[in-house]
């Protein structure tokens, strides 16, 4: 069964989001999105806010007409559907609990609109208290909850119709941040043992990275990159998500060297080259960026050997983070470059971490870069 | 709650400003039991002014009138200012809604005078036209107060509907209600304190109009308001000071025993609310 439902995802996307578009009079919320789900996933929609990423999950929702575009799930062209007529429930950023009705009178609200019988709906209602372990506070009203109970209640209640999509809006954004990590996991195995299809919407990137099976990046309306927590990290492909997914130091320049096995960029800022073990499609002269991110910068008290990848700075900033420190390491031309530097680096070889004001060399390895053309 | 010492000066101020609001409602409760018949002077305790006061036929019949009249558009005035009140607070902007908005609250900030005066001059030419309204009495104060306290309930209503959470209308949407139920399901009971408070304030508005009743009412309806302000213009009379006393005893009771409920709601709330967060800090 699993399989066979795996199987048919595999070809065909269970949620296919087709050049959606959404203008407020002359803004364009949303710019010709494209995204496709699988079954079971979940999908974390990423960027700051403003970027279009709450108004998308509203379109799924159905809060929000598309200006273009198509929306498809699980075979069913939902695009013009009434929110009150998709298989699609909402988890909000508020909770958005009804005040005057108690815990379990929330999470019959919808299996009540769909005409269940009684007793099938208390059945439901009391799996659902159960999953989110809420049992013996089903008489409560909202204002009588914690916030993470609040929060476990609204997952139980946008749960409770089965729907084939759920939407999670900043799901633990009204936590705060110690009941936010101890949280995350908790909602990934619910959303897991339930076997539910997510798309949650966050700015938080940690949030993201922890939760998420994918992640797609969201900037300005558009939907610039979509891949793992690991391949978003790892391989940017543009200036944006490299900054804004973990921290990088950034170098543009034009390429100077472009072989199949390196390509060169002059870097002004650098005061050198930075050398790249892979070539690059695109003509010579060409502006692009070098990300390096600073776990892998490595910073030396003794000069290392001149060429590529290398400079000389002092050191500005050191921001200690206990197993590690971050250095700013101020180069020649002003540009300040961020180094993580793991604590035991200079306990092995006897040396005496650099402080302010100390001369230091830093470099990499020529496979660390990435290249970016936009 | 503030343990903060007053100056003299400060105290005096406001023994002041105590007596000075309060000084005059004592008087004519206290003259309401004078035995003589000049309000001014003290002949004595009595109660004669109460029981006259109950056989008078014309106050008793203008109370029942004034009753009648204030419930009837206390109900009219919450039904079309809380269906006003939402268009304002939810609906998008349309093709005049500001003009709307304009027009629903023009009866708060017109003179009574002039809002009273052009309705009868409406009631009059309807009248020539179809014959309809055939006199002026009930149903004419009638559309006077529901037209001014409508405006009001709105105002009220609006800016409740502004501090709820309008996801909480989202969420019911989403979970499969239709717009109608929703308005009566969730968006009507959340509203609901706001509407109960716009329907004491129509009644009282309703219960002491004078101006526009004067513009609307006709012969043989005569209000409350209308009935005392006659008589004391013939001159100051204990049994008015005696209808008085009444109507501040059961405005009083109303405000205490409305106050009460509020207040026990809200610790009742704060109360729950501590729990829980004891609760949930302890587990």
């Amino acid at each position: 069964m699993v399989d066979a439902a795996k199987q048919s995802a595999s070809e065909k996307p269970y949620l296919s989001i087709a050049n959606i578009v959404k203008k407020f009079g002359d803004t364009t919320a949303v710019d010709g999105v494209t995204l496709d789900i699988q079954r079971k996933e979940i999908f974390a929609l990423l960027g700051s806010s403003g970027c279009g990423k709450s108004t998308l999950l509203r379109m799924l929702a159905g809060m929000e007409r598309p200006t273009a575009g198509q929306i498809i799930l699980d075979g069913q062209d939902i695009t013009k559907l009434a929110p009150y007529d998709r298989p699609i429930n909402m988890m909000f950023q508020s909770y958005a609990l009804f005040p005057h009705m108690s815990v379990a009178d929330n999470i019959a609200f919808g299996l009540k609109q769909d005409k269940m019988p009684k007793g099938e709906i208390d059945a439901r209602v009391a799996e659902m208290l159960d999953l989110v372990q809420m049992r013996k506070y089903a008489n409560r009203k909202p204002y009588q909850l914690s916030g993470g109970q609040q929060q476990r209640v609204a997952l139980a209640r946008s749960l409770a119709k089965r729907p084939k999509l759920l939407l999670l809006d900043e799901p633990l954004g009204a936590l705060d941040k110690k009941l936010r990590q101890q949280t995350q996991l908790e909602l990934v195995n619910t959303l897991e043992s339930v076997g539910v299809t997510c798309i949650m919407v966050t700015h938080d990137q940690e949030e993201a990275m922890t939760m998420a099976t994918r992640i797609g990046i969201m900037s300005e309306g558009q939907l610039l990159q979509v891949g793992t927590p690991a391949e978003i990290y790892d391989y940017p492909n543009c200036r944006f998500t490299a900054e804004f997914i973990g921290d990088t130091n950034l170098f543009t320049g034009p390429v100077v060297v472009d072989e199949p096995d390196r390509v060169e960029i002059e870097a002004e800022e650098l005061g050198g080259r930075i050398w790249i073990d892979h070539g690059i499609t695109g003509p010579k002269g060409m502006q692009v960026w070098a990300s390096i991110r600073p776990e892998d910068v490595r910073v030396d008290r003794d000069p290392v050997a001149a060429g590529p990848n290398a400079a000389k700075g002092s050191v500005a900033e050191i921001a200690y983070f206990g197993s590690y420190s971050v250095y700013h390491v101020k180069l020649g031309s002003g540009k300040v470059l961020k180094a993580m530097v793991p604590v035991n680096r200079w306990h092995e070889a006897n040396l005496e971490p650099p402080t302010w004001g100390d001369q230091v060399y830093v470099s990499w390895r020529a496979d660390m870069p990435v290249v970016l053309t936009r | 709650m503030n343990n903060q010492k007053l100056s003299p000066f400060l105290k005096g101020m406001l023994l002041l400003g105590l007596l000075f609001l309060y000084i005059p409602i004592v008087s004519l409760v206290v003259y309401s039991f004078n035995d003589s018949k000049l309000v001014t002077v003290w002949g004595g305790f009595s109660t004669k002014w109460y029981a006259s006061l109950f056989q008078n036929e014309q106050i008793i019949s203008a109370v029942e009138l004034s009753v009648q009249i204030a419930l009837a558009s206390a109900t009219a005035a919450v039904t079309l200012g809380t269906i006003a009140g939402f268009v304002l607070a939810r609906f998008k902007r349309f093709p005049g809604s500001s003009l709307f908005a304009g027009m629903m609250t023009a009866p708060m900030v017109m003179p009574e005078v002039i809002t009273g005066l052009s309705m009868l001059l409406l009631f009059i030419s309807m009248q020539q036209l179809i014959g309809v309204p055939a006199e002026r009495g009930f149903f004419t104060i009638w559309v006077g107060h529901t037209t001014l306290c409508m405006a009001y309930v709105s105002v009220v209503v609006r800016s409740r509907l502004l501090e709820i959470d309008q996801s909480l209308e989202d969420a019911a949407m989403d979970l499969g209600a239709r717009p109608l139920k929703i308005f009566f399901v969730i968006t009507l009971p959340l509203v609901a304190q706001a509407i109960a408070s716009g329907f004491l304030l129509s009644v009282t508005l309703s219960l002491d109009d004078l101006v526009m009743t004067a513009f609307l009412s006709g012969p043989g309806s005569t209000t409350l308001p209308q009935v005392i302000f006659s008589k004391v213009r013939l001159g100051l009379n204990p049994e008015i000071n005696a209808l008085a006393s009444i109507t501040v005893l059961v405005v009083g009771v109303l405000v205490i025993v409305a106050n009460y409920m509020m207040l026990n709601s809200q610790r009742k709330r704060e109360r729950a609310l501590a729990a829980a967060m004891r609760e949930s800090s302890a587990g």
